[in-house]
Formats: C-alpha cells, structure tokens, sequence
C-alpha cells in the first residue's frame, strides 16, 4: 500500500528571499535565512538525484529564484540532464539581459506573478511600489526573448473586481496561459484568512468569468483555475495526493511531500545535505506518513473516491481541526465540514482586517489599512 | 503566436515551443511535458503528434497514416483534424496556414 512510484515534478525552493510582501505568501510563517540556503553544488547534485529517480519536471520557485546568481547555472544543470524547466517569479529583479541569459541557459517556460490588473492595487497587495509596473514590463520581455508566458493571478476578496480585466491583461501581454488561482489557507493566507476569503456570490460570479473567458479564448489562451476549497463539496486532490508524485525542496535543503507540510507538528523532515533523495522519498517519515491510503480514518478509507482525491489536504485538516489525519473538513462528508462552512460565511460576510504582510518574524510584519474608500496604496504602519 | 483553431486539410501543425515531447525512459513512455502539468498520448496520437513536425500538412499527415494502417482516408482526416483541434485548444499544438 505504502510503495512508493517515483515522483514527476520537483519544487525548488531555492530561496525565501523576495522584495514582495504577499499576505498570501506560500512560503512558511519563519521564513529561511540567506545564510542556511544550499549552494549551487548541492542544488546540482539534488537535481542530478531526481532525475535519475524519474522526475520529469523542475520548478525554480522561493521566495524570489531570481535572487539567487546562479539560477542560469542551475537551469542549464537541469537542461543537460533532460528535467523540464519552469520558473515561478514575481519578475521585478528581472531585466532583458538577465532573461536573456536564462533563455540562453534553456529556462522552458515563465510563470509571472501578477496581484491585481492595475498599478494601485497590485502594488499595495504585493506590498512592493513600482511592482505592478515593472511586471508589465518584464511579460514584455520575456515574450520578446521568444519565451513561453503563464500569468500567475492569485485571486481574493481584494482583488475580485477585477477579474475580467486581468484575463485582458493575460492576452494583452500575450501569454499563452494563465493561472487565476483563489488564495489557498495555509501559513500566511490562513493568517490573512479573513481579509482574503471571498463571498459565495463573490466565487460564483468568478468561476462564471473564468468559465466564459476559456470558451471565448480557445486556442488563444490556456486557463487553469484553483477554487477556494472552504465552499467545495470534495476536497482537491492535494499534490494529486500526499508522496506520490511531487516533492518540495527547501532553501536549506529539507525534503517536504507540499510547501506547507512543515505546518503540521510531529512530522520529521529530512535533508539532502544527510540522505539521498531517494530514500528520503521512499522511506522518510514525513512522506511515509499519509502515503496511500493506509492511514485514512473513516468516511475517507471506505470511499469510492478515496483514491481520486486522496483524502484531501492534511495541512487542512490540521488547521482547521487540529488533526492532520483526519478526513478534509472541505469534504461534506466531514463531520467538521459545517465548521469551514461557517468560517467561510462568518468571515467574508465581515469588513476585511488590514493585511498582515509576509516578513521576517510574522510577529513584527507590517500591516497596512485594508481596502476601504480612503485606503492610501503604499501607505503602511505597524 | 496564439494562432487560433481553425484546422484543415492545408493547415500544419507544430509544437509550441515550450511543449516537449519526450521519451521517459524510467516509465518507458512517451510524454508531453507542459508547465505544471504533462500529456500521456495514447498510440495513436502519438503516430499523429510525431509528425506535427512544422513541416507537413494535416493532408500529409493524414495521407501518411492511411498508407500505414490501411484505413479509409476521410476516417483518418476526422480522427486527425479532432487531435489536432484538441490539443491546440490545451495549447499543446499551434496550426500555421501554408
């Protein structure tokens, strides 16, 4: 039951540094320091381990990859070694030289991080003056460098509104694709909960967007769309399920079955700087934890779907129940659905909190006024 | 860039060039790697997506399976313009007028 297939795709986390301060941010609430970050060497090495274990795809991500020199280097290793290359970004470090060099060193594909369709919101969202600007810039770049283009539209109460015209932005800077994706609550989106989780009728006029735009935009432009799983009646199939396709590497090196798993306590994480990373992925602690389907609790191991959706999210579980092994309150099946129900209502149906933006020591990030009709764009306190 | 999905007998069809076809040896299957996601054709679309090559046209295509599998050619033509049709809506494949 526990055997694990090798893995398809590898999240390099090559750093938690980023100029941008998301309140959504995927990254952990204690950011890594630059300091404890592997070097090019043990990058190439752990690159040269998952290919050979059959992993198909790498995903430069962080923080912001592009803060780390040797990223070209790290895309040409993975190049030489067959691994498909695709770089998440939130594209403001990036000049034509640079994407130039990174074109020139193979990188496959961008994926560009846009937080609203114009200036005054995404600047503020992204906590980062001169952000939203200089990502229109650089989609231009990099579509001018003959690379392919995702925008990554991460989507929320805040930002709603403004749907229609970010699928406009997408095809205007003419991406092939785009990502609009509600804000998943785990870390730092789980902190913002409140000031990010949208109505029902708020989600139901989005996917009516998105469903309409993907009709009208075929062959022009790819849609991939992430619900806010709070108002599902299944859970998402997590990672397309827990250590069975995709592992999460680390700044420093730990190996994570997802980038939030370290969220849930009693979990013991390894590190490609003591074992390779196929026996990490084979017989870790945390990968072995909520492989399959052996640890399920009832409804989940008794369900014809349970090997559809997996079980759903452990980090889920565990936020909202304390419990990472039991069954997705997203499920209805949950005997703790009502309560993520409730939450949902409770919470959106509320005046959004002010943010609290990502930084080192979540306790001392700045906060800023929420949206409201006298909200300054750029205007922080503490 | 972004050409749409008209598709017929003169069209031709390549792959965008962030689609790789490639042979996964650990698996021993072939494979379209895509961002954040990959293909697994099937036989059949893979005789098809093999010689989406840039160079010849659906009719060419077409006329080089009929040869091979001995089939009717306008049961081909269908088969062959819906797999193209399809995979450039998923982005995959991009059609070019000659």
């Amino acid at each position: 039951m526990n055997a694990a297939a090798p893995p398809l795709a590898l999240l390099a986390e090559l750093t938690h540094r980023c100029p941008l301060r998301c309140p959504y941010c995927s990254n952990p609430l204690e950011l890594e320091r630059a300091s404890g970050e592997l070097d090019t060497d043990a990058w190439v090495r752990v690159f040269g381990e998952a290919a050979d274990m059959g992993v198909l795809q790498v995903h430069f991500s962080g923080g912001e990859p592009t803060v780390r020199k040797d990223l070209e280097r790290l895309v040409a290793a993975c190049g030489a070694l067959g691994l498909y290359t695709n770089l998440i970004t939130s594209g403001v470090l990036l000049d034509e030289g640079r994407i130039a060099a990174l074109a020139g060193a193979g990188l496959e594909h961008v994926q560009l991080s846009f937080q609203d369709s114009e200036e005054a919101g995404g600047d503020r969202i992204g906590g980062y003056k001169g952000g939203h600007a200089k990502k229109v810039e650089v989609a231009r770049l990099v579509r001018k460098a003959g690379l392919a283009l995702t925008l990554n539209m991460v989507v929320h109460r805040q930002n709603l509104h403004n749907l229609p015209a970010m699928i406009e932005l997408a095809v205007g800077l003419d991406a092939h694709r785009v990502e609009i994706a509600h804000v998943q609550y785990y870390g730092w989106g789980l902190k913002n909960r409140a000031a990010l989780i949208p109505t029902r009728a708020q989600l139901d006029e989005a996917t009516a967007v998105v469903e309409a735009a993907r009709q009208r935009l075929k062959g022009v432009l790819v849609f991939d769309y992430v619900v806010p799983d709070y108002y599902a009646r299944r859970p998402k199939s997590c990672m397309g399920g827990w250590g069975r396709n995709f592992l999460n590497v680390m700044p420093s090196g730990r190996v994570l079955p997802c980038h939030a798993a370290e969220t849930i306590p009693g979990l013991r994480f390894d590190s490609v700087s003591d074992r390779p990373l196929q026996q990490i992925w084979e017989t870790s602690d945390a990968f072995q934890r909520f492989r399959g389907t052996g640890w399920m609790p009832e409804p989940c191991r008794s369900c014809d779907r349970r090997e559809i959706d997996w079980g759903g999210c452990r980090c889920q579980a565990f936020a909202i129940t304390g419990d990472a092994a039991r069954t997705d309150p997203a499920c209805e099946l949950s005997s703790d659905h009502q309560r993520i129900v409730e939450l949902a209502q409770t919470e959106s149906d509320r005046a959004p909190p002010a943010f609290v933006y990502r930084g080192l020591g979540a306790g001392a990030a700045r906060t800023e006024p929420a949206l409201s009709e006298d909200a300054v764009p750029g205007a922080g306190r503490s | 860039m972004n050409a749409g999905v008209a598709i017929d007998e003169g069209s031709v069809p390549r792959f965008q060039p962030h689609m790789k076809l490639r042979f996964d040896k650990k698996r021993e299957r072939w494979t379209i790697l895509a961002p954040e996601r990959l293909f697994l054709p099937d036989e059949i679309a893979l005789e098809i997506l093999r010689r989406c090559d840039g160079v010849a046209t659906i009719g060419a295509i077409v006329d080089a399976l009929a040869g091979k599998f001995d089939a009717p050619r306008d049961v081909i033509m269908d088969d062959v313009k819906k797999l193209v049709q399809d995979f450039a809506e998923k982005g995959v494949l991009y059609t070019k007028e000659r």
